[in-house]
């Protein structure tokens, strides 16, 4: 059958929920928490290709790369926060980050 | 076409399996692994489509950078196995019913778009914009030129990056020693000379 | 000089007032009766003057309200019934202001003592000079206020505080009416000032107002009202009660506040409204009534009452009574003329308590008494002139007033006179006995007392016993040279244009023709009333004590007031009190306090803490609430409406 836009847009989209699960169904730690945040800016990657190629236009290409610049820099940044976090705090148990419970 | 189709429907579920690897694992290792598979298929399905150069940019700078800086944080702080919590159990109804229904509105959202009449464009139409290049000159074109504002912003945004994360995680150690040239270079003559005048015969202390 | 008159004490005040901690007990005194006793002798020159003068003189003061249809100013009102009130005011004020320096010797509030006093003389001489309703009131509330004051003078003793909101509040009741009255009266003429209001009375008759629903004689509900009033302010039934508790202040007061004048300030009203009263024969009619009711009721309770201060007051109830009998039938003239012997024997009789209580170191319960007259032998001599002319004895001033009285009101043939007179001259019995009974009871006999009190007895000061000798020479003589002028035959060229009486009306005119067996019945009466309490409390001590066990249900009756007190709390206060509890509590506490600021903080409070607990501080649980939010606004955005 012929595979369409439609089928990378469903791919995204499994793939955009399976990053949402993983963000408030994780009960580990923060770095899958971090993983999970990379699925669904890759998610929205494969969208912005899919729609470049079949609308023909570039600038879905284009903006799927400054993406990935973003997801990398976030990505960095995330970690060295998670890095000083676990010196200070000891752990990155996601049950004992609560300190702004109101 | 047909090996297109197979292919497609390979690589997808492998990154739609890996997905739900990546979350599900126990050890955060194993994550980071089903991590790397998951952006191997996605640059696979890149490729299927055309456009080859995101899909090896995919690889270098998320597999190669991202992936293993995961990596290393993931040894570095030396994370325990931790066992599935009551809580997941807890919320996973719940949590799994308002997931479900967003990609059911997806999926419903995509196919909906094409049965609307003038959506269909279910025909692969060119990566490269309508023109003979290959793709990376065709990206290559419009980059630097077009959208180069958006280019050196990025830049920036990377380079922003590196110096927040080199502030955060920056530590002075105590027991090392180092230069700190400024000091040295601002001395002056009454910090380090002192002149005593010494009686004849008698050492100076 | 009438300005200099009326507001000499309120320069005593002010300085008593302000200035007493400076000018030190001795110089507020020196003050006080220097201002009073200026303005009681500037006061006889005035009267003297206005007794000259042809016609009524208005000296205008200064504007008060100019509002709408409202047009008051502050003037004194000087005519002949306005200069018998200032003597009458002035003279027993002054009095009253020498003997407080004796007897109030050693009390720590000096003064504030004299600096009320003047005070109230000045809102007394107020009342009686104003020109219009509403400066009346001024006065009417002024002195009330002073009551107040003067009555809970020792504010420390629980029972003087109750005693004096009592007295507050019942003249409040009182004041309610009268301001209704007030109220009419501008409804029906549009003005308040007096002389409009007396001119256009005769055009007022038979007109009708709307009171309630139903259609009343418009002059005779303005009148009714404004009696309402002076029923508060006079002790007349059903608004009597808080005179005998009254007697919790100091006895000064109780002579000048509670006998000469602030009670009578009702009778001189009604006298003052006389061109209003003539005018509403049913009004005057309810006057009659109430009075003469008054009279025997307050004379039934003064004959079982232990405690001196409360025997003579509620004598002044009962004398009050015959006043307004007198107003009852148009016989304004010796209504005003037994007020003025009134004053001083009455105010006499009183300051004699105070030198009883004074000799007796504080002691008020007559069966405690007795024996005092070697002790005492002025005060002695002065109470048995007051208390003869109270009994209206031949040749003393009470005899010429009150008989006068008796004999208008069998002499105007209405039946209102008629109970009157029954009533009084019953009461004249009841009046004698009464003031025997203390005379026998607390001078002569046995000394009850024991010995300690009977060694310290002993006569007052000289200052304290110069008004008592002042006062008894007045309630010795005046009777006898005002006859004339009040009632007899110069009364139309003494009133003049004070006191309308209208020909119909005029009972003063045929008083001389009644009967002579009718004219001595009150006399003869009172001679019975003294040789009864003789053989009660000289001859047969023991006969009073079988007496009051055999008939126990009506002694006691007499004993409590006829248990008016008792209804009054039954009836109002309880209610009153659970009314209050009852709004204080579900009213004010549950439902504003619920719904206003309480509720409003515990709703606020509420929903912060559930809004809080949203804040779990688990980074997940936010993520999941935007997941929702966000499904929720794609679901919506996906159906269309």
């Amino acid at each position: 059958m012929l595979i369409g836009l439609a089928h990378y847009l469903t791919v995204a989209a499994i793939l955009f929920t399976l990053g949402i699960f993983g963000i408030f169904l994780n009960r580990k730690n923060v770095i899958i928490m971090l993983m999970s945040i990379e699925l669904m800016l890759l998610a929205v990657t494969i969208n912005f290709v899919a729609f470049s190629v079949f609308l023909n236009n570039l600038i879905g290409q284009a903006f799927a790369m400054f993406v990935l610049t973003v997801a990398a820099a976030e990505a960095a940044i995330g970690l060295a926060i998670l890095v000083v976090y676990f010196r200070n705090r000891g752990t990155i148990r996601v049950e004992d980050i609560n300190m702004m419970k109101g | 076409m047909i090996v297109q189709a197979v292919l497609f429907y390979i690589f997808a579920a492998v990154a739609v399996a890996s997905g739900a690897m990546v979350v599900a694992s126990r050890n955060p290792v194993h994550s980071v692994l089903f991590l790397i598979v998951t952006f191997f298929n996605a640059a696979a399905l890149f490729v299927l489509i055309g456009a080859e150069f995101l899909a090896m940019t995919l690889i270098i700078v998320y597999v190669g950078a991202v992936a293993v800086l995961f990596l290393f944080v993931v040894m570095m702080l030396n994370i325990d196995f931790l066992q599935l919590r009551s809580g997941f159990v807890r919320y996973l109804p719940v949590g799994a019913a308002i997931g479900v229904v967003l990609l059911a509105e997806l999926i419903f959202l995509v196919f909906g778009w094409f049965g609307a009449p003038g959506g269909q464009r279910a025909a692969m139409a060119s990566a490269t914009g309508g023109l003979s290049l290959s793709n990376t000159r065709a990206l290559g074109g419009i980059l630097y030129t077009r959208y180069l504002f958006a280019f050196q912003a990025a830049g920036l945004i990377l380079l922003v990056a590196m110096i927040g994360a080199i502030v955060l995680t920056l530590r002075q150690r105590a027991d090392v020693r180092r230069q700190s040239i400024s000091a040295q270079l601002a001395r002056t003559r009454t910090e380090t000379v002192e002149v005593v005048k010494v009686p004849l015969g008698s050492g100076s202390s | 000089m009438a300005v200099a008159v009326v507001f000499l004490p309120l320069l005593g005040a002010v300085i008593a007032g302000f200035f007493g901690r400076a000018i030190g007990d001795r110089g507020a005194q020196l003050v006080t009766c220097g201002a009073l006793l200026l303005s009681a002798v500037l006061g006889c020159f005035l009267f003297r003057d206005i007794l000259a003068s042809d016609e009524v003189r208005v000296i205008p003061l200064a504007n008060w309200i100019i509002a709408g249809g409202v047009d008051v100013a502050w003037s004194l009102r000087l005519d002949t019934l306005s200069g018998v009130m200032i003597v009458v005011v002035t003279v027993v004020s002054s009095m009253v202001h020498v003997y407080s320096i004796g007897y109030m010797h050693g009390d720590p509030s000096i003064p504030r003592f004299m600096s009320f006093l003047s005070l109230f003389t000045f809102f007394m001489l107020a009342l009686v000079t104003s020109d219009n309703f509403v400066q009346l009131f001024f006065g009417w509330e002024g002195v009330g206020l002073m009551s107040y004051l003067l009555v809970g003078f020792w504010y420390d003793r629980p029972s003087a505080n109750a005693a004096a909101i009592k007295a507050f509040l019942v003249n409040r009741v009182g004041d309610f009416g009268f301001s209704l009255g007030i109220y009419s009266i501008f409804v029906i003429f549009g003005s308040l000032d007096f002389s409009t209001v007396f001119g256009a009375a005769p055009k007022a008759v038979g007109t009708t107002m709307e009171f309630l629903g139903w259609h009343v004689d418009s002059l005779t509900l303005a009148c009714i009202l404004l009696f309402i009033g002076a029923m508060g302010k006079s002790a007349q039934i059903p608004l009597h009660t808080w005179l005998p508790d009254a007697m919790e202040g100091p006895t000064p007061v109780s002579a000048l506040i509670h006998a000469a004048t602030m009670v009578t300030a009702g009778v001189f009203m009604v006298a003052r409204l006389s061109p209003l009263f003539e005018y509403a024969p049913t009004a005057l009619g309810v006057v009659g009534i109430i009075g003469g009711t008054t009279a025997i009721f307050a004379a039934s309770i003064g004959m079982a009452q232990p405690d001196i201060k409360k025997v003579v007051a509620y004598s002044t109830c009962s004398q009050l009574g015959y006043m307004f009998a007198a107003a009852g039938v148009s016989a304004y003239g010796a209504a005003i003329f037994h007020l003025f012997t009134h004053a001083f024997f009455k105010g006499l009789l009183f300051l004699c308590c105070g030198s009883v209580i004074h000799a007796m170191g504080g002691e008020q319960d007559m069966r405690r008494m007795g024996g005092l007259w070697r002790k005492t032998p002025i005060t002695y001599v002065t109470m048995w002139i007051g208390a003869l002319s109270l009994s209206a004895i031949p040749f003393f001033s009470g005899y010429y007033s009150k008989d006068t009285i008796l004999e208008a009101a069998w002499a105007s043939g209405s039946a209102v006179g008629r109970y009157a007179w029954v009533l009084g001259t019953v009461a004249a019995l009841m009046t004698a006995f009464y003031i025997s009974r203390v005379m026998f009871m607390t001078f002569h006999g046995e000394p009850r007392a024991g010995e300690e009190a009977m060694h310290h007895a002993h006569e007052s000061p000289w200052v304290m016993l110069i008004p008592l000798i002042v006062l008894a020479i007045g309630a010795t003589l005046f009777g006898f040279l005002g006859y004339d002028f009040f009632v007899g035959n110069e009364r139309v060229a003494f009133w003049k244009s004070s006191i309308l009486v209208l020909p119909q009306y005029d009972s003063l005119a045929v008083a001389e023709g009644v009967p002579a067996l009718v004219r001595f019945m009150p006399l003869i009466f009172a001679l019975i009333g003294i040789a009864i309490a003789y053989v009660f409390y000289i001859a047969d001590p023991q006969l009073p004590i079988r007496l009051a066990a055999q008939f126990r249900a009506l002694y006691l009756f007499l004993l409590n007031k006829w248990y008016f007190d008792e209804l009054y709390d039954w009836l109002f206060v309880r209610t009153a009190f659970v009314l209050g509890n009852g709004l204080w509590r579900s009213g004010d506490g549950a439902v504003i306090d619920g719904f206003g600021p309480n509720g409003v903080a515990a709703v606020t409070r509420d929903l912060a803490r559930q809004a809080s607990r949203l804040q779990t501080g688990y980074l997940y649980h936010y993520a999941f609430a935007m997941m929702i939010g966000l499904v929720a606004l794609v679901t919506w955005y996906l159906f269309p409406r």
